[in-house]
């Protein structure tokens, strides 16, 4: 997929490695939490994230 | 074949699309005036469809670029580190965040092109300039200046908050950087939030506000410094730390921590929509006063990085129009150019002239005498023809000119005789300002207009101010500025021999006896600190604008206008002809005029929608 290459490329311009478990883990938490159907709307006030 | 480059901001707020063809700006627009959702944060279908549309592109083939304005992996780098650097703290909201991007945000390339497939189908080069290259972009390239500073302040980007650069021919190199959580726009949004507003929308409010403050007030003197000891670690070159102990925005849902502001200061944080007291005015003021104090020491490292006797602005800060004018004051530059999209809409037009210019490395043409934002008149239009149809279709009885001097002169009378008029024409603006294609028009002589307008036709608080539109050839007439100010982006003082003596006491006295003294032969536009945010009308850029000011200036010798945005208060500015003819109905404006067609309100049936019509918009 390319959002691994892309990610990848991103990891390494950037010399950030150690995204790499976090990401892998968040995806695969996601895909739980996506597959559960839990909401992705945002909540905040200020759009920080 | 033309060199078209699609821009997009999106997924945050003021969502907007803009293209250039061979580096001129074909269109430009806002999400919000189509959906009619203020600061609408969705991908901008509507006014990519629109831009699409003037150049005539039909297929994404014909483009040679789509430019995203921020860069999303980076600003998930900013996420993860932040979150490690604070955690524990900010599991809420870790929680909350990393479902949106793991569902969507990190997909992002993938949500664009799947957006674009239906209204524009085809293959194309998606790029991503950063978020405060966008900005700089935005501010360099369609300036009237060969070379110049550049300086970028917002709430933050990816990583960055502020920038300092340089931009000369077709580039640009940013020299210095503060990053996030270390912030003066998210400083403000943070004070505007204590002070009752709501973010995002509230801090022109503040602004407005801080001249109520009393600056001889041993109060206003005592938060200058309590913000400047306790909150603001500011640098002699205008960087600056944030006590994070008072904030909350890197790991919460809120912007501060209120109990600790409200040990610092003495005062709750004030909730929505009650009451305004001096207390709040002093801390607007105090604020107001340290925002002026960084962004005039970042203009000046600007100046000593550069060298340049030119500086550009954008970010949501450079909207700060009061700190603007102090840097045009303070004399450290020459000459001063803001974008007009200053916020994130404008970081759509910045990113593709990013991609025009440094990705193609296109050179850049200069016109010296006038910028490129054609007005920014970016958005769409509707000929005299459309809107007689609609008329017909609403049973809109209207009186069609042909002649559009007559028109004006008639206007104008209307004007003089106190009546509010909606003037709709030519293409909508692009940017936050109603710069006369899409506004509220009324005599700045009258002495009831600021109440009126406010009250019963804003639906908005009585205190805001309003701003003057004057004839550019006229505008030391008036004020004490010695060049134009197109985008309503400088405040000045209105000239003294203008002014009527203050009473004593003046400044301690309630907000409403200081609002309702008549302060100057123009109080409709005059503040209470006798400044003005003053827009000036140049006959070339906006014709039908000037024409209407100087049949003003004929009838009356005044050769300006209350200028305010044609919309009420929580609603986006009128895009339609059917947006403005709904606004007309439902406030107290007396006359609307859209083209070469006139609507009296007396003259017009009953409005249907009527009822409770103002939940149709949340309070801003």
């Amino acid at each position: 997929m390319n959002i691994f290459s892309d990610l990848c490329g991103f990891m390494k311009h950037r010399k950030k490695y150690w995204m790499l478990p976090i990401i892998l883990t968040l995806l695969a938490i996601g895909a739980l939490v996506v597959l559960g159907g839990t909401s992705a709307v945002a909540p905040f006030i200020y759009a920080l994230f | 074949m033309a060199r078209l480059i699609l821009g997009i901001s999106a997924f945050y707020h003021d969502s907007a699309a803009a293209l250039l063809c061979d580096g001129d700006i074909v269109a430009a627009a806002q999400e919000e005036r189509f959906t009619r959702r203020k600061h609408d944060p969705s991908f901008p279908a509507n006014a990519v469809r629109h831009v699409l549309r003037e150049a005539g592109v039909t297929t994404m083939d014909q483009l040679e670029a789509v430019a995203f304005y921020d860069k999303p992996f980076l600003k998930f780098e900013r996420l993860l580190e932040t979150y490690h650097a604070f955690a524990p703290r900010g599991l809420k909201s870790f929680l909350k965040a990393i479902p949106i991007w793991i569902k969507e945000k990190l997909f992002i390339r993938k949500l664009i092109q799947d957006e674009l497939a239906p209204l524009c189908p085809g293959h194309v080069p998606l790029l991503f300039p950063e978020h405060h290259l966008s900005h700089a972009a935005s501010a360099f390239f369609p300036s009237p200046f060969e070379s110049a500073a550049i300086l970028t302040i917002d709430g933050v980007g990816e990583w960055a908050t502020t920038t300092i650069g340089v931009g000369s021919g077709n580039s640009i190199r940013i020299l210095r950087q503060l990053d996030f959580p270390h912030s003066l726009g998210l400083f403000y949004s943070a004070c505007t939030h204590y002070c009752g507003f709501k973010v995002n929308s509230g801090e022109y409010k503040l602004m407005g506000l801080a001249p109520y403050g009393d600056p001889d007030s041993p109060q206003t003197r005592e938060w200058r410094h309590l913000i400047l000891d306790e909150i603001l670690d500011l640098r002699e070159d205008g960087s600056l730390l944030l006590n994070m102990d008072y904030f909350a925005y890197a790991t919460g849902l809120t912007m501060c921590h209120n109990a600790r502001w409200e040990r610092l200061f003495g005062i709750r944080r004030r909730e929505k929509e009650t009451e305004l007291t001096q207390p709040y005015m002093n801390l607007a003021l105090a604020v107001q006063q340290v925002t002026e104090e960084v962004v005039l020491r970042m203009a000046r490292t600007a100046k000593e990085l550069t060298g340049e006797s030119r500086l550009v602005m954008a970010g949501g800060v450079a909207l700060n129009c009061v700190a603007n004018g102090r840097i045009l004051r303070s004399g450290l530059f020459e000459d001063l150019w803001i974008q007009p999209a200053a916020g994130d809409a404008g970081g759509a037009l910045g990113a593709a002239y990013a991609a025009h210019h440094v990705w193609q490395g296109e050179e850049r043409r200069v016109n010296r005498c006038r910028d490129q934002m054609k007005g920014a008149y970016l958005g769409p239009g509707y000929a005299s023809g459309e809107i007689l149809m609609a008329a017909r279709r609403w049973g809109a009885p209207c009186v069609a000119y042909d002649d559009f001097d007559r028109l004006c002169a008639d206007v104008a009378e209307s004007l003089a005789a106190g009546q509010a008029v909606g003037w709709f024409q030519g293409r909508m603006e692009y940017g936050p300002r109603a710069l006369g294609h899409r506004s509220i028009l009324a005599d700045p002589r009258n002495e009831e207009m600021q109440r009126r307008l406010n009250l019963k036709i804003k639906y908005r608080e009585g205190f805001r101010p309003f701003a003057p539109a004057v004839l550019e050839e006229d505008i030391g007439e008036y004020f004490d500025l010695d060049r134009p100010s197109p985008y309503m982006l400088l405040v000045a003082p209105v000239k003294e021999e203008r002014r009527k003596p203050l009473p004593d006491g003046f400044p301690q006295r309630s907000l409403w006896e200081r609002l309702y003294h008549i302060r100057s032969d123009i109080p409709a536009v005059t503040h209470v600190d006798f400044s003005a945010r003053i827009q000036s009308v140049n006959r070339d850029v906006s014709e039908r604008f000037w024409k209407l000011i100087r049949a003003f200036k004929d009838r009356t010798g005044f050769g300006l206008l209350v200028n305010t945005s044609f919309n009420v208060r929580g609603e986006p500015i009128v895009c339609s002809p059917e947006d403005a003819y709904r606004c007309f109905m439902r406030t107290d404006m007396d006359l609307l005029v859209m083209e070469n067609c006139v609507f009296r309100k007396e003259d017009q049936p009953p409005p249907q929608d009527l009822a409770n019509w103002q939940a149709t918009y949340e309070l801003d």
